[in-house]
C-alpha cells in the first residue's frame, strides 16, 4: 500500500490507524522504505534501531486493545545525544562511539508510554556543537533540498528525517537554535519551548542552562502536538519548572489571539542577505493584513547576545565535558599513568570544535579573565532577559528572520568559526532569556532553498506561538 | 595569546594536543576573542548581580532504579570482578 508520506501529519495518521487503513507497522515500512533508499546519500540517521518493527507491533495492540492515544505508531527519530536506554548514544564522537545508554530519558520515557515509535538516532554535530552537521565524528549531512548544501544544525540529522520523509516528527535539542536553525534551512516547523518546560534528564548535556529538548515538524499542529506531550514537570530535572509554577508564569493573555508583534529592526539592519530580508518585510505584511499590528521595538543589549552566549556557552562546556575522561565509559586510551589516559582519551576522542570550546571555556572561566569574560556575560544576559521581558509588556510576540542566511555550501564556513558562529545570530536572544521560540518557514528562494521566519513568546507563552504559526500557515495557503 | 597559553589550557582542560593543533587554536582564538570582546561595550554596571534564581533540592531517599549494573561495568574501559578498574594515583 501507498501512504501520502509528504503531506502525512500526526493527526491523519493518527486518524488512518484508528480507522485501519493501514497498520502501526506499515506506517513504519513506509518510512524505512525511504530511509533504504536516502540514507546514504542523505546521512540524516547514523543508526536505525532493529527493534523498531517490535515498537511498531506494539502500538498495533494499543490500536487493537483501545488504548492508542494521538502519538501511538507515530515513527520518530531522536538526536544522537538523547538516551534511550540499551541503546547507542554517542553525541555523534569519537570519545562516546561505544556508549549504550544506561537508562531512558524522560522525554523517551514519556514517547514509549504514549506508543510513539522511536525509528533510529540522527546524525549532529559532535556534542552539538555547531550549525551545519558538519562536525560530526561520523560524516557530514546533506539538506534534502539541495544535496551540495549543510541542513544546518546541529540537529541537522533530525531535520533531514522530517524534510525527506525519513520520519513524520523528530526532536533535536537547541542550546542556541539548534533545531529553529536546521528548520529554517530544511523548510520545517521548529520549537525551542521554554527553559524548564522539557526536562534535560537523560539528555547529553553541551550548556546546562541554555540546553532544550526540541521538536520538528512540518506543521506547526504536529510540534504543538509533541510540545504538549513532552512539557511536564519531571521532579529529577532540578531546572524542570513544576506544574504550579507554569501556571504562573504563563502570559496573562493566554487563550486570546496574539495581536501585536515587535519587531527589533535594529538588530538585523546589516549582515542579512537580501533574500532574506524581503521575505521578512514581506511575511510582516501578512500579518499586518491579517490584523496584527507589527510595532518597532529597541533591544538594546540583545545586540550583544551572541557575544554572551560564546563566553557563558564554552564555560558550561569545558565543566561539562570534564566528564570523559577515557576512565569509566567511552573511548579509553591507555597511557604510562592515569594522566596520560586523561590527555590522549580526550586529546583523541574529542573532535575539533569540541576542543576548541573546551579550551575557550577553560579560558574565560581562568583566574584574571572571570571578571571581563565570564562576569560580564553573565550580566549581559540578565539585561537581556529583563529588556526582553519588558517588551512583552507592550507585545505578544517579537519577530526577527530565523536565519541570515539560507543554507549555505558543504565546506563553507568550516575553516572560520566566526562566520560559523553568526549563523546563530537571531537565535541567542531566546536561549539567554530562556523564551520560548518557534521558526516557521516563510516561502523559497529562485533556486529553491526554504527561507523562514521566527517568533518569540514570553515564557510558558508556547500557545501564542502556536496560534500565530497556525494563521500564518493560512495566510501562505491563500497566496498559494 | 600566545602558543605558551594554549598550551596551558590544553594542560589544565587536560587534552593531548598536536604541535600544529596548537598553532590552528591559538590563530582561531585570535578571531573568537575578538569578536567576544565587543562584549566590552555593554554598560552593565559594576555592581553585582542579585539573582533570583535558587537551588532546588529532593530529598536523598533510596527508590528502585531501572538501571542495569551489568550494563554499567561492561561500559568500564578497564573491571575486574564487577570493579571499575583505574591506574595507582598514589
Amino acid at each position: 500500500m501507498s501512504i501520502d508520506l509528504k503531506n502525512l501529519t500526526i493527526e491523519k495518521a493518527h486518524e488512518s490507524l484508528k480507522q485501519g487503513e493501514y497498520t502501526c507497522e506499515e506506517l513504519l515500512e513506509a518510512y524505512l522504505n525511504v530511509v533504504k533508499e536516502r540514507n546514504t546519500e542523505l546521512h540524516a540517521y547514523l543508526e536505525v534501531f532493529a527493534d523498531a518493527i517490535e515498537q511498531a507491533r506494539e502500538a498495533d495492540k494499543k490500536f487493537k486493545n483501545g488504548t492508542a492515544q494521538m502519538m501511538t505508531g507515530i515513527p520518530l527519530g531522536i538526536k544522537d545525544n538523547i538516551l534511550f536506554g540499551g541503546h547507542i548514544a554517542s553525541a555523534a564522537s569519537k570519545i562516546l562511539e561505544n556508549h549504550t545508554a544506561s537508562y531512558d530519558s524522560f522525554v523517551i520515557k514519556e514517547l514509549k508510554s504514549a506508543g510513539a515509535v522511536i525509528i533510529g538516532r540522527t546524525n549532529m554535530d559532535e556534542f552539538a556543537m555547531g550549525s551545519s552537521t558538519q562536525t560530526s565524528a561520523y560524516g557530514v549531512s546533506r539538506n534534502p533540498h539541495d544535496t551540495s548544501r549543510v541542513p544546518g544544525g546541529s540537529s541537522g540529522g533530525s531535520a533531514i528525517a522530517v524534510a525527506a520523509d525519513m520520519a513524520l516528527v523528530a526532536l533535536g535539542t537547541e542550546t542556541c537554535g539548534s533545531v529553529r536553525q536546521p528548520s529554517s534551512f530544511c523548510g520545517l516547523v521548529g520549537l525551542k519551548p521554554t527553559y524548564g518546560a522539557l526536562s534535560r534528564n537523560g539528555i547529553i548535556a553541551m550548556g546546562n542552562s541554555l540546553d532544550q529538548v526540541a521538536p520538528f515538524g512540518k506543521t506547526v499542529k504536529d510540534v504543538e502536538i509533541v510540545f504538549n506531550l513532552l512539557s511536564k514537570h519531571d521532579p529529577e530535572d532540578s531546572t524542570s519548572v513544576p506544574e504550579n509554577l507554569r501556571s504562573g508564569l504563563k502570559p496573562k493573555a493566554q487563550g486570546l489571539k496574539p495581536r501585536t508583534i515587535g519587531v527589533p529592526w535594529h538588530l538585523f539592519d546589516k549582515g542579512v542577505d537580501p533574500v532574506v530580508m524581503e521575505n521578512f518585510k514581506n511575511s510582516m505584511e501578512k500579518f499586518k493584513n491579517a490584523g496584527y499590528e507589527i510595532i518597532d521595538i529597541e533591544l538594546p543589549f540583545s545586540k550583544y547576545s551572541l557575544e554572551a552566549y560564546y563566553i557563558i556557552m564554552p564555560a558550561e562546556v569545558s565543566t561539562n565535558l570534564a566528564r570523559f575522561d577515557g576512565i569509566r565509559y567511552g573511548y579509553s586510551k591507555d597511557g604510562e599513568n592515569l594522566k596520560e589516559v586523561y590527555m590522549k582519551s580526550r586529546g583523541e576522542g574529542f573532535g575539533k570544535e569540541a576542543r576548541r570550546r573546551i579550551l575557550l571555556g577553560t579560558y574565560v572561566l581562568s583566574h584574571g579573565y572571570y571578571d571581563a569574560y565570564y562576569n560580564k556575560a553573565v550580566k549581559v544576559r540578565e539585561r537581556i532577559k529583563e529588556e526582553i521581558l519588558k517588551v512583552f509588556e507592550k507585545v505578544d510576540l517579537i519577530a526577527t528572520p530565523t536565519t541570515p542566511t539560507p543554507a549555505f555550501k558543504i565546506g563553507e564556513k568550516l575553516d572560520d568559526p566566526v562566520a560559523m558562529y553568526l549563523c546563530d545570530i537571531f537565535s541567542a536572544p531566546a536561549n539567554l532569556a530562556g523564551v520560548p521560540s518557534i521558526a516557521l518557514p516563510s516561502g523559497k528562494t529562485d533556486e529553491g532553498l526554504p527561507l523562514s521566519i521566527q517568533f518569540m513568546a514570553p515564557h510558558f507563552g508556547e500557545a501564542k506561538l502556536f496560534e500565530a504559526g497556525k494563521d500564518f500557515e493560512k495566510m501562505n495557503q491563500i497566496k498559494n | 595569546m600566545e602558543i605558551k597559553d594554549v598550551e596551558n589550557l590544553a594542560e589544565l582542560a587536560k587534552i593531548e594536543l598536536l604541535p600544529e593543533e596548537k598553532q590552528a587554536l591559538l590563530k582561531d582564538f585570535e578571531g573568537i576573542l575578538q569578536y567576544i570582546k565587543h562584549i566590552e561595550a555593554a554598560e552593565v554596571g559594576s555592581e553585582k548581580e542579585e539573582f533570583t534564581l535558587k537551588n532546588v533540592w529532593r530529598e536523598d531517599k533510596v527508590e528502585a532504579r531501572e538501571f542495569s549494573h551489568e550494563l554499567i561495568v561492561k561500559q568500564f574501559p578497564g573491571s575486574q570482578d564487577g570493579y571499575l578498574k583505574v591506574k595507582k594515583i598514589l
